[in-house]
């Protein structure tokens, strides 16, 4: 295999507390030296990217997308999804398993991961935690883990019988697995299509209390305490609400291992964006009160928040222009996390760089145990973002790699572009000034 | 924890909320927000100019316009005022309803909406059951859409017609509206505000010419949230302090068909609820009742307030094809004239 160098750049590697200008080289699809400023001994014709004024980074890790494959091909494949994940600076992506069939068996956990999906980067998949994700009977996680499966979840339809997610925290620590809820009380939701609040009553839809998420977070969280076991890894997906949040927080210090993930739109964008009905303003949990989303940004910036996911949720055109009670929930956020996280969380709200690249790489990989993911020491995966971080573009929908384009972002100014995205050594996505 | 010094939360930037690109269209009238109080004045005047207009004139304003009604819920008031204003005008009218159409067979409302402006239409007056469906179907048509009902949304040719009847008792029928012109006048709306439609556009019109609305219900049809939608409204929930305190009562019906699934006891609801004789005259003598219809008799309203000399139920009805020609012409004109109203 090639050796790949990339030389003149500022390199943060968060994870390795590296924060300096230094040269890299890349071979064999692992980090193989990093050296000051023109040290790099190169052999006569090894490739060499120019990095000078750029940032070099981890490659970024999202454990919350989905690639909708198997079955759902019309919103996305694994090839497109993995093609976006590379232009927004990703390396590392963990699917979701609410597929066609859902992933809930060895089988379709490899499928994912085989070379004919054509992926340009690394799908992690999370496998369901009951069959079918139907939270009923528990799958068997030691097989599913030998398969690929990096944690289990049975997101979009949360476990809600106590029982059951007790035996599912039992069984995923016996197996090392972490279980990932989202964390939201269907019987308090029914429905319901946004936020419950002044803007739903106005609007005229039926509203998601914030309690239905954080009765479910408590509810989690005392079920992790009762088992009493340190093994018990419980994630929040998607966090949404100030009470959740504090459930959380309350959790930690207590010394539970209990973490979560907020997505960009969750920082950023608060119930009134749902304008006149807005459906790429439509996801599920739904954006939020101005006090909430800014609770999120507080819990950010405090390092309550483990990590940054996106929640990558492609619909195709026709299913998002319908009513707004009939549209699916979700959108698309590989591209554009971030362009928004540079742009909100370290220029307007003053985080440090490297801090905001941990949420979005050396955190999140830590999160899920994927190892050598998320750090450029040496010998870990040559899984590389280098990009301008004073670049400021435009987001505009119509040019996404995604094979779906409902966005809230369309129009929105990003900062920090991605110049080179590197998977395992291999230049995935090349986009040079 | 890599605790850092957080700016204080004040001082946060966060992303503004884009001014909304609605109505794409001059002509439609979506929401009651689209117009201005100005825009208000010219469609009450407008009305009353039409309704006293020589019917051979007036029949000669819209001949040989093609307007379409799109009804996706069951109607007798608001679709047959509609189509009696448009054809009172000398539009063309053509019906499409959800039971006799491709919309059965699964046909989006882009679909059918893009489908009706190939047919000619011009305007597209639309009855939809999900809120929001009005402004969907003028986004991908762009034809002036008239909302005559979205959902538990709003109604706005309801609201633009209860101004006039109020405005007939209270203000002696002016037709120019200012932010003054009903301070000091107090309406109570009672009974199921949650899914009401007429509620929410009553409440977010009358307090913009200066009136106090007092909404009054049980919790599960009122809850807390309703007082903060807009300026100048408040819950009162003893029926008979709010009427006590109120020129004009609208009473609404229970929507049995949005219940879903909420229990109600109706001779508690009645109890303390029910707009009765004896009620009226203990604590509101001289108000103007008003009710937008469907009436249940003897559930929120008794028969004889109804059918009573403080009722003002039928003269809403008229108002309607008043308010409703003015607003047809509006759609079919606006775009013309250029510029919003």
């Amino acid at each position: 295999m090639t050796a790949l160098a990339i030389r003149g750049g500022h390199l943060i590697d968060p994870a390795g507390g590296v924060d300096g200008l230094k040269d890299i080289l890349l071979k064999d699809g692992r980090v193989a030296e990093i050296a000051g400023p023109g040290k790099l001994k190169l052999a006569n014709g090894a490739e060499a990217l120019d990095a000078t004024g750029l940032t070099v980074a981890p490659g970024l890790v999202d454990i919350h997308v989905h690639l909708r494959e198997p079955g759902q091909g019309y919103k996305e494949t694994i090839a497109t999804g993995t093609a976006a994940a590379a232009a927004g600076g990703f390396t590392s992506v963990a699917a979701m398993p609410n597929t066609t069939p859902v992933n809930d068996s060895p089988e379709v956990t490899r499928w994912m991961q085989a070379p004919e999906r054509g992926a340009a980067v690394r799908v992690f998949p999370i496998a369901a935690a009951t069959r079918g994700s139907k939270g009923e009977t528990l799958n068997d996680y030691a097989a599913l883990k030998s398969a690929g499966a990096v944690a289990l979840t049975d997101d979009g339809r949360p476990i809600l019988k106590d029982n059951i997610m007790r035996e599912t925290l039992t069984a995923a620590a016996r197996v090392g697995l972490c279980v990932i809820q989202h964390a939201e009380d269907t019987r308090l939701t029914q429905g319901a299509s946004m936020n419950l609040g002044p803007v739903s009553f106005r609007l005229g839809l039926r509203g998601m209390p914030a309690e239905a998420e954080s009765g479910m977070v408590e509810r989690d969280i005392r079920l992790v305490t009762e088992l009493r076991d340190n093994r018990v890894h419980l994630h929040v997906a998607h966090t949404s609400t100030a009470a959740a949040l504090a459930a959380v927080r309350q959790a930690r210090r207590s010394g539970l291992r209990v973490t979560c993930e907020v997505t960009p739109h969750h920082f950023l964008l608060t119930d009134e964006h749902v304008g006149f009905y807005d459906t790429n303003m439509k996801m599920n949990p739904p954006l939020r009160s101005a006090a909430d989303r800014d609770a999120m940004i507080q819990a950010i910036l405090d390092g309550v928040v483990d990590a940054i996911a996106t929640d990558h949720a492609p619909h195709a055109v026709h299913e998002k222009e319908v009513e707004f009670e009939n549209a699916p929930n979700g959108i698309t956020g590989l591209e554009t996390a971030l362009g928004l996280s540079l742009r909100w969380l370290h220029r307007e709200w003053k985080m440090p760089l490297g801090r905001v690249l941990s949420l979005l790489s050396a955190q999140p990989a830590g999160l899920l145990g994927l190892k050598g993911r998320g750090t450029l020491a040496v010998g870990s995966f040559a899984d590389v973002v280098v990009f301008d971080p004073k670049a400021e573009w435009t987001y505009h929908a119509r040019e996404t790699r995604s094979k779906s384009r409902n966005t809230p972002f369309d129009g929105w100014t990003m900062q920090g572009k991605v110049r080179w995205t590197i998977s395992e050594g291999r230049v995935v996505y090349s986009n040079p000034a | 924890m890599n605790a850092i010094a957080a700016p204080a939360r004040r001082q946060l930037q966060t992303p503004l909320v884009e001014t909304s690109p609605f109505p794409y269209n001059p002509g439609s009238l979506l929401s009651g927000s689209d117009l201005s109080l100005e825009g208000v004045s010219q469609i009450l005047t407008r009305a009353t100019a039409l309704e006293n207009m020589d019917s051979l004139v007036r029949d000669r304003i819209l001949a040989k316009r093609r307007v379409a009604l799109l009804f996706y819920e069951s109607s007798t008031r608001t679709r047959t005022s509609f189509e009696l204003a448009a054809k009172s005008l000398g539009a063309d009218t053509t019906l499409v309803s959800s039971l006799s159409s491709s919309i059965e067979k699964g046909e989006s409302l882009k679909d059918t909406g893009l489908t009706l402006r190939a047919l000619g239409a011009e305007a597209i007056i639309l009855r939809h059951n999900s809120s929001g469906a009005p402004w969907l179907l003028e986004a991908e048509t762009r034809l002036p859409v008239l909302n005559a009902g979205d959902g538990m949304h709003e109604h706005p040719t309801q609201a633009l017609l209860d101004l006039r009847t109020i405005l007939t008792h209270l203000r002696a029928g002016l037709t120019t509206v200012t932010a003054d012109t009903l301070a000091g006048v107090t309406m109570t709306i009672a009974g199921d505000i949650l899914h009401s439609r007429v509620a929410r556009s009553n409440m977010l019109l009358l307090p913009r010419l200066g009136a106090h609305v007092l909404l009054c219900g049980p919790k599960e049809l009122l809850p807390e949230l309703a007082a903060h939608v807009g300026p100048g409204i408040t819950i009162e929930r003893d029926f008979d302090a709010a009427i006590g305190q109120s020129q004009a009562v609208m009473m609404l019906r229970i929507q049995a068909e949005r219940l879903a699934g909420l229990q109600l006891d109706l001779e508690e609801y009645k109890a303390n609820y029910q707009l009765t004789g004896p009620r009226l005259a203990a604590h509101a003598p001289t108000a103007v009742v008003l009710h937008p219809g469907p009436i249940i008799r003897g559930l929120e309203v008794t028969a004889g307030v109804a059918d009573g000399e403080q009722s003002a139920i039928l003269e809403q009805v008229r108002n309607g094809v008043a308010i409703r020609m003015a607003v047809v012409e509006r759609a079919l004109t606006a775009a013309r004239q250029g510029g919003r109203a």
